[in-house]
Parts: C-alpha cells; structure tokens; sequence
C-alpha cells in the first residue's frame, strides 16, 4: 500500500462510489498526479456505499437526476456489474395511482420505457404478492441491481493502470489548509495522520462525513447523515431456488414508503416510513468502534415494527415462510440534503470541490459530471439544481438542514407536489413591507427563505369582478397551492396597475476600475453602454449553455449593479466572483435593497403623482434607469424602467429602511386608481407566460443555448465574454430544438372535469406519439400556467424544429390522457401585446 | 411438559471496541447499540427448544431499566411465551440484588401458578459486569442445585442431563429438577426472530414489577477496560498461490471440509 506523498495536484477525499469514479473520469479526462485518500480500508471503506441496497429506479420527476441515473446505469452496464430485474412501484390507494400517472409523465419525457398495469400483470412477475393489496402498480423494465463495491474496485482500479494515481487507504484527514488570496480563500493541503500533501485541488468525496471535512477549510456541507432502514428476512424458500442474486422484479411499495428487494435466498425490505433518526457527522462511530461498519448503526426494532406488518400484508407467504429469519438489520447512514438534491461543485474555497450527497443511482454519473466540471468549466449534464453554489447562509446551518430533511424523510417516496411548500424552518427572511402584506390577508410562498405573497386574499373581491375569467380550476390537484385571485390580481393589472413585492431578489454591485472588464467578460450583452442604461442579458458557459439571465444596470462609469432572482441569486454570484478582475470589487446587497415592482397602464400615472421627475416615455425610456424621489420616502429611489410581465412600469430599488414607505406611497396613491398590490403567481407564471418570457431554472440551463430559445440579437459585442465562440458557431447551425409558446384547446378530461397542466407534462402528437428532438430528447412542458388575458392556459415547451410552426396542433399528456395543443408562438414573440405597445 | 425461566441482560453489543461510561461504573452503547450476549441467546435458545420439546412453556425475565424490554421482546420473538421485567436501574445493581429479584419472582410464580419452574436458565456470565456469580446465588436462594458452564440441556421426567465441552474433554452432569443452569455459547444455535414471530412478540404484555428490596450494589469501584491484547497476523500468501493455504486454514478452523 502507498504512503501519503507530500504533493500532488489533486486530492480527492473518499473511496465510496463518488471518489472512485471521480478518480476514474479524472484520469480518464487527463488530469495528472492524483491521489485518493480514505481513513478505511478498501475495498468497502465503510461509508454508506458498503451497505447500500444498490438498485436503481431510473424514473424521477427531476430531469437533473435521471440524467445522473442513466449516465450511471449506463456506466454501470459498461462495467458489467448491473443487473436488469424490472421494478414496480405498486398503489395501495387511488391517490396514489393518480400519482402513478404523473410519473407516467415524467418517465415519457425524460425517455424511460415505463407502463402501468394491473395487479394481476404485477403478480405474473412476482407470485408472492398479494394483489388483493393493490390497485395497480408503475413498471419500468430497466431498473436494476448493481455491484457498487466491485464498480468502485474496477473505477479506481482503471484510474490505477493510467498510472496518475496514488490511492492510499487507513489515512484519516485531520486538518484541510486553506490560505487567503486577493481573489479569496484557496486549498493549499491536506493533513493528514500520515502526513501532509501540498495541494492544487481537493475533492470532499466523503458521503456523511463531508459537512466534518467541509468544516476544516470553513465550508459549510449542508446535508446530514440520516438512517435508512433495512432489514434481510431469509431464507425464503420461494427465493432460494432462484440463481444468482435477482430474479424478480423489485417492488416499492409507495403508499407504506417501503421496497422489497430479493437478495439471494432472502428478502431485503427497506423503509422510508419510520421517524427520521438524524446524526450528527461527529456523532458517527470511527471504524473501531462500531459494531458492523461506522455507517451500519444499531437497528432501533420499534421504529420498524409498523413496515414488518405491512411488508407482512404485501407478500405473506413469503415474508411469513417457514424459516425465514430476520437475519440482517441496521440503521444505515446516508446523506440527506434539505432539497434533496447532491452538493456538486466549487466551494467558495477555490480549488476546493465538493461531491456529496449522493446515492448509488447516481454514482458514476455525478464522478463524470463533476470531473468534466473541473476539467472544462461545465459538464454535459446541468448540474445547476445540485449547485454547492446554490445555497443561501442560512441553508447551510445545521438547524436548517435538520428541519427539512426531518420534514423530506418520509416523502421519499411520498406524494410531492409541484408547488409544495415547506412547513419547518418558514419565515426567516421577510421583506420591510411584511406587516403590510400580512394585514392585506398575503399568501406567502417561499423562495430562499423569503416569505413572498403569492397572492392576497385583499383581493378576493376581484374575483366577482372578473368572474369565469379567472380561469377557476376544479381539480383539486390542479389547484392546490394555486388561487384563482392570483389570475383577479393580473387582470387588475392589465386594467389598471399592480404594486409586486421584489425584495427576494439577489442584488450585488461591482465596483472599481476593473468593473466594466469584469462584467463584460461576464455577460453575453453589450455592457458597456452609458450610463443609465439597463441591460437584460444571459450569462453562458464555455460551451455556451444558460448558466443565468439576469439584468446589469450601470450605474457610472466604474459601477455596475446586478440583479437576478433569489433562486440562483448565490451562483450567480458565485459567476461574477470567479470573473472579477485586477481592481474590481463585488458587493452584496441583497439584505441592504429592497425592490419594489409598480406595472400597468396606470403605472405611470401613480409614479407620476409621488415623484417631480419625468417618467413620460420621452423623459424616462425604457431600459433606462435613474434616481427619482418620491414623497413620503426618506430616501433616494432608484428607478429602472424595465418590465418582467408585459406592462409599462419600473422596478424601484430603495434601502430597507425606506421601502415600507415606498410600498405604502405606491398602495395609497394608486387606490383611485384601481391598483392593487398583486403576488408572485402574476409575477413570475401569468404576467410573464403571456409574454413568452424565459426563466431560469424552467426554460432555461446549461443544456439550452440562447439559439433554441430565440433569444438571440442581431448583433454579437465584439468584447469576448464566456461562451462567445459557441455562442457565435451556434449562430451558424440550425437549433436543435426550438422553444415555443403553445396553448390548451381543450381542458375537459374523460370524466368531464377540466384539468390544467402544472409543468412537466410530455408533449406528444395528436395520436400521442413521442416527440423528439435534436439532441435526442423528447419534448416536455418547461413552464405552464394561466393566461388569463388571452384566456387561455400557456404551455412553453422544447419541440423539434420542424415541429415549431405556428398553428401546429399537437397534444399534451396529463394524468395518461391527452389534450389538443396549438403551437402559438415559435421564438420569443409573446401571445399577448407582440409589438409590446403596453410597454411604452 | 416443562416450564422453563430464563434469565437474560440488556448490555452494549461488544463486537465493536469497548468504551465506558464517564464514571467507569459501566459500559457506552452510543455506537454499539444493545443486544443479548451470546450465552443469554443461548440460553433464550435452550429455554425455547425445551418448551416445544416438552409441550411446556419459556418465559423471560430481566432485572434492568425499561428500555430492557427491548430485549425481552428479542426473546419473545424468537419463542418466549411470557416475559417479566423487573425495572431498576441496573447501575445500583449487585449479582446479589439481581439473584434475590429472581428469586423472588420465582417464589411469587409459584405461589400463582401452583407450580415452580422446572428449570431456571442464565446466561454464563454477563458481558458487561463479568460478575459470574447470580446463577450461583440464585440457586442458594431457592435451595436447588446449581450447574454452571452448561452448553446443552436435556430434560427426562424430572431429571436434567447437562453436558458441556470443555478444552480437557466432555463433562456430563445429571441433576434433579428444579435446578439453576448457566448457558455458555456453543451447544445451540440461537434463532433469529421471524417476522410473525415479532409481530406477534410485540403484542404480549410484559409483566412489569418493582425491586422487592432496597438494593445492597456491587461494591464495584470502577470498570477498565484491559490494554488491547497484541495480535500478530500472518500473511497466506498473494494471489492464486495463496488459495492452498487458505483452504489449510479453513479446514483446521473447522469452517471447511
């Protein structure tokens, strides 16, 4: 076995399933002189890798993550060590199939073969179940089992035989050296108790004991080692005479949160239905102490007793055979993170990676993904919503982490809604105008932390106003975490105006001589323009994929301010940060600036009556922006007449300390005039559908280029920014995919009930065949909602070029039954007001 | 037809490294969680097969905190009938204590019951405290013989037949019933539970009691746990080449034939 060398140029920490693969697509990317670091020994070092059940379900409503799974069955096939059982994730209740059904969605646009079908098909393939149990069952013939132990052996045994890498196993990290630069912190080495190594790059592959290891260099690894149940009940008669270790089908059970997983002779049966038993990273046992493995915990038998019964009711003659023993139960560790998603990416230590959080489905994938991040920038797979970048300050602490894997735990395999709000950890962010809002009956919604109103109940009144123009649903799916007074709230903002609460936005100034360079480096758009002006742009990377859209606005010479949602408002960051130049400086001021949106026809008249500026179209154009006072605020405010949902306006900028008075001036003075304050169910899905714009996150990321969304200028800046050249080349070739604007035609379903779309539905010929784009990928519904000025529910989706004509009629898969479209628009050309003369 | 009481502790799982408590006076099952030793499973394991042998009866007890009924569930769920807890917290416990409560559940059960218990099973000795000694006691109490060390028990009208493998030979013991036998692993295989078998473990109703004594305690004045005892490893061989060796090996060990 290797000793500790005293440098090298990478170091990755772990030897489960994510530090063998990384170590393997380092190598295989080129990447010299790495070494691979474990406390265990090898090759089961005793992490959560060593007592997974390794199957893998390829199906999830996150297209992120069935990306990673297929690239990893993919890679696991390659290795020889998966194998094909086919799974069923079987219904106990008509909630459930229901369920079954939109997962049908998900697994027709992301490519998966998948079908429901009958008990009694489910029993044709598994006889030792009791259909009396079910109503019916998910199939999905490609999920399988894996060797995650050998896959590990082969990956960092392949990394071996290039001879760039050094693995050493019984060393434990105890210190990781980070040094401060200009530009901010960066690795330097890593202690360990055989020694140091200088190091250019690290990689905190570690699983549970990451947030430990990210604690050394004062990074903050927000997931938590959280217990997994699982008992082996065996041997099973009905299994023993089977060869090899499956033969038949894999079974969750949804509704009890548990799965039944044959394993030779004996029955693995794995719960998500107990209380979510929580570990600190300290807390783990080290390898002497513990019992089995430091991640194989004692088994807590209480916490089970409820899923022996119902494993018991789904497969009696099995479960209760003769002789058939718990043999094998523990409380196994795995990573849980507060979204659910991995943590991927750069810390903000520089050089410093991160790759943690992940299940064996997505091993492989995630070690492709995460090497070809650190070797070009950018991976083929987006990897945004698994950003380490992604997390605000408070998501990060462990109280935060804690509340909302306590909450997530026994949704594993629960029923989540699109729109699902969290109960646990709520308002710790509000904006200045809160007591306002409260007292106007807000909804609050929350993004980041902030408590945003989706909608007022102040407003109830307008729904008589507007009547069936609303839109009302009346599935309650369809409307749940949804208020027809949000579809009031924006017709009263045609009409008339309406005030938008913008606080959640993230706000960050770069100043300095450098800062001109290092904003134009950084967005695709023209940014060095005068001073005043508002710029909309994306922000691309090297291959030029969306890594952002966002608006700059110069505020002098050497000045810029940037603004961008609070989604992504930390990795955007994260953008500018890694782009500053020699003498630019980037300052946040998310908490400092509060944003207040006033649009609509009466916008100008209401502005006008608190402020002496000029706000007429001559005076104050569009996509400028200025200093106005306004009366009655104690303090500057910074106007930017740009509109996110199709209506003149301005988007106002005033310190926290003044924008309840801001906020209280616009509601007052607009009263007369019909304005309302209006909620981010218009702001972010009605106002800005019917106006085609893109969002990040929906329409837009990594994957997609600024081509495929039309949103290409006739003009590129002649000043190089990130993803220039494959910007420019995709300029010359034909897209792949075009994004388009389509509309329902018909809502009723079988029943007669009508259903709205949410987001995430296939979109299929009429006579329901896939589509299929450029790349390969079949067309799906990106973003959906109300248009309630056009009446009409909007569906933005990816289609194949030569389906993106307008007036193509094509339908929309929801819930397993169809629904006619029409393709409404094929760029950027918005349904309602394309000349955009509401604007003006 | 034999009625049979055994006698079991709740004590850390020691398969793991050994830790104490911060005042020594017992031993941390924060990582290792807690289990029946070897010798109280065999034991759990000898009381089950006599009961179903002779159509009688297994029942477990356990001097110890509430949590303890953890593991009388274990035993129920492997073919226990009854269970009895007797709650104390186990740290003001001496093996005296522990044989006076047996003792006395003994003589209470027979009162009630019209009938002692054929046989009362211990475990060896127990896995935290190593205090060998209630098994001994407990016979002295109830004025019955004592036989410890036993690794299988056979049961023939009221006469007992005790037999264990020893590093000089077998040793066999015939005692007349009622007796007191302390289990050492090796004679029996302890069962796992089965699912029903659990289930069905978890809906008998333990009967729960008091000290009937104040407790007199150990005199114990702290635990240490003993310097790790050096262990040399050979090395087989590498490769194919080793496969001989092992094989060797394997069937010295007796894993193999």
């Amino acid at each position: 076995m290797a000793t500790v060398p005293s440098t090298a140029n990478v170091v990755v920490i772990g030897a489960g399933i994510v530090g063998n693969s990384l170590v393997h697509h380092l190598t295989r990317l080129g990447w010299k002189d790495v070494v691979q670091l474990d406390k265990g020994a090898l090759p089961n070092p005793g992490g959560s890798t060593g007592h997974a059940s390794n199957f893998i379900f390829p199906v999830d409503h996150s297209r992120e993550i069935t990306d990673l799974t297929m690239d990893s069955v993919r890679q696991y096939q390659e290795m020889g060590v998966f194998t094909q059982s086919g799974g069923f994730e079987v219904a106990r209740t008509e909630e459930r199939m229901e369920e079954l059904r939109r997962r049908m969605s998900s697994a027709k646009a992301w490519g998966i073969d998948s079908e429901l079908v009958t008990p009694a098909q489910v029993v044709e393939k598994v006889p030792f179940l009791d259909p009396d149990q079910i109503i019916g069952a998910f199939w999905t013939p490609t999920v399988g089992v894996v060797d995650s132990l050998r896959a590990g052996t082969i990956m960092r045994e392949q990394a071996l035989a290039t001879g760039e890498l050094t693995v050493v196993a019984g060393a434990e990290v105890e210190d990781l050296v980070v040094e401060d630069g200009e530009h901010g912190r960066r690795i330097r080495s890593v202690v360990t108790d055989q020694g140091t190594i200088e190091a250019s790059y690290v990689v905190i592959a570690a699983g549970v004991w990451s947030p430990k290891l990210g604690d050394m260099a004062g990074v903050r690894i927000a997931l938590t080692p959280a217990v997994h149940q699982m008992i082996s009940v065996g041997p099973c008669p009905q299994l023993a005479e089977t060869d090899g270790e499956i033969s038949f089908p894999i079974i969750r059970d949804m509704d009890t949160f548990c799965y039944e997983r044959q394993h030779g002779a004996d029955m693995e049966v794995g719960s998500y239905a107990h209380r979510p038993i929580l570990h600190e990273p300290e807390e783990i046992p080290s390898i002497e102490q513990a019992r089995l493995s430091p991640t194989e915990m004692p088994f807590t038998e209480d916490d089970f007793d409820q899923q022996l019964e119902e494993a018991l009711e789904l497969m009696p003659e099995l479960l209760g055979a003769e002789g058939a023993e718990i043999r094998y139960a523990i409380n196994g560790l795995l990573s849980l993170t507060a979204d659910g998603n991995p943590i991927l990416g750069e810390s903000e230590v520089k050089g410093l990676w991160v790759s943690a959080a992940v299940w064996i489905k997505e091993g492989p994938g995630v070690g492709r993904a995460v090497a070809e991040w650190m070797t070009h920038g950018h991976s083929e797979i987006d990897l945004h919503h698994s950003d380490i970048a992604r997390f605000h300050p408070h998501e990060t602490t462990r109280e935060h982490v804690r509340a909302r894997t306590s909450e997530a735990f026994n949704k594993t395999y629960g029923i989540v809604h699109p729109g699902e709000q969290w109960g646990s950890d709520r308002e710790v962010r509000y904006s200045p105008m809160a007591d306002s809002q409260k007292a106007l009956g807000a909804v609050f919604h929350e993004t980041v932390g902030w408590e945003r109103p989706f909608w007022y109940d102040s407003n109830a009144d307008l729904l008589e106003t507007y009547g069936d123009r609303v839109m009302p649903r009346e599935h309650e799916w369809d409307s749940r975490w949804w208020s027809p007074i949000i579809n009031a709230e924006h017709l009263a903002m045609r009409e008339h105006a309406g005030v938008v609460d913008l606080t959640a936005f993230s706000i960050f100034d770069i100043t300095g001589p450098g800062a001109l360079a290092s904003v134009q480096r950084t967005c695709v758009a023209q940014c060095d323009v005068a001073v005043g002006k508002v710029v909309y742009t994306p922000v691309l990377d090297a291959k030029g994929g969306f890594l952002s859209d966002l608006t700059v606005m110069r505020l002098g010479e050497d000045r810029f301010r940037v603004v961008t949602g609070g989604a992504h408002g930390m990795a955007d960051r994260k953008h500018f940060t890694d782009r500053l130049v020699d003498g630019a400086e980037l300052a946040d001021v998310t908490e400092e600036v509060s944003t207040i949106g006033i649009w609509g026809p009466k916008a100008r008249e209401v502005l006008a009556s608190l402020s002496s500026d000029d706000l007429s179209d001559g005076g104050f154009g569009f996509l400028t922006s200025r200093e106005i006072d306004v009366k009655g605020v104690d303090a500057p405010v910074l106007a930017s007449r740009i509109s996110y949902v199709g209506d003149l306006g301005w988007e106002l900028y005033v310190p926290f300390s003044a924008a309840a008075s801001l906020w209280d001036a616009l509601l007052t003075a607009g009263r007369e005039h019909g304005v309302r304050p209006v909620g981010i169910g218009v702001y972010g899905t009605t106002g800005r559908l019917e106006k085609g714009y893109r969002a990040f996150g929906a329409e837009l990321d990594a994957e997609r280029t600024i081509v495929e969304t039309g949103m290409q200028r006739p003009k590129v800046k002649a000043a190089d920014f990130l993803g220039r050249e494959a910007y420019l080349a995709q300029r010359e070739a034909a897209p792949a995919a075009v994004l388009c604007t389509l509309t329902v035609d018909d809502h009723t379903s079988a029943s007669g009930v009508k259903r709205y779309m949410l987001g995430g539905e296939p979109i299929l010929t009429t006579d329901g065949q896939l589509l299929t784009d450029g790349h390969g990928h079949h067309s799906y519904v990106t973003s959906a909602g109300s248009a309630p000025s056009l009446g009409k529910h909007v569906l933005l989706a990816f289609l194949p070029p030569e389906e993106a004509t307008i007036g193509n009629r094509l339908a929309v898969s929801y819930m397993e039954e169809l629904y006619p479209v029409t393709v409404g628009s094929v760029d950027a050309t918005p349904l309602l007001d394309p000349d955009n003369e509401r604007l003006r | 037809m034999a009625d049979v009481l055994v006698c079991v502790k709740r004590v850390p799982d020691f398969s793991g490294e050994v830790l104490l408590s911060d005042d020594a006076q017992s031993a941390d099952a924060r990582y290792v969680g807690h289990t029946l030793s070897n010798h109280d499973l065999c034991a759990v394991e000898t009381a089950v097969q006599l009961a179903a042998a002779t159509g009688g009866s297994a029942t477990v007890l356990t001097v110890g905190s509430a949590d303890a009924v953890e593991q009388l569930r274990t035993a129920l769920g492997v073919g226990c009938a009854a269970a009895v807890l007797v709650e104390a917290d186990p740290v003001t416990l001496g093996p005296a204590d522990v044989a006076r409560e047996v003792a006395a559940v003994v003589a209470d059960h027979e009162a009630s019951r019209g009938a002692s218990y054929d046989l009362v099973l211990l475990g060896n000795d127990a896995a935290d405290s190593g205090d060998f000694q209630v098994g001994i006691r407990l016979a002295r109490l109830l004025d019955r013989p004592v036989v410890t060390g036993v690794q299988t028990v056979t049961l023939d009208g009221d006469r007992a037949t005790l037999v264990s493998d020893v590093a000089e030979g077998r040793e066999t013991y015939r005692v007349p019933t009622p007796a007191v036998v302390t289990v050492l692993e090796g004679g029996v295989e302890p069962r796992y539970p089965t699912i029903t078998g659990r289930m069905k473990a978890k809906k008998i109703p333990v009967e729960e009691r008091a000290l009937s004594a104040e407790p007199v305690g150990s005199g114990r004045v702290r635990l240490r746990v003993p310097a790790p005892q050096s262990s040399t490893s050979t090395l087989l061989g590498e490769g194919p080449e080793a496969a001989p060796a092992v094989v060797d090996l394997l069937q010295q060990l007796g894993v193999a034939r």
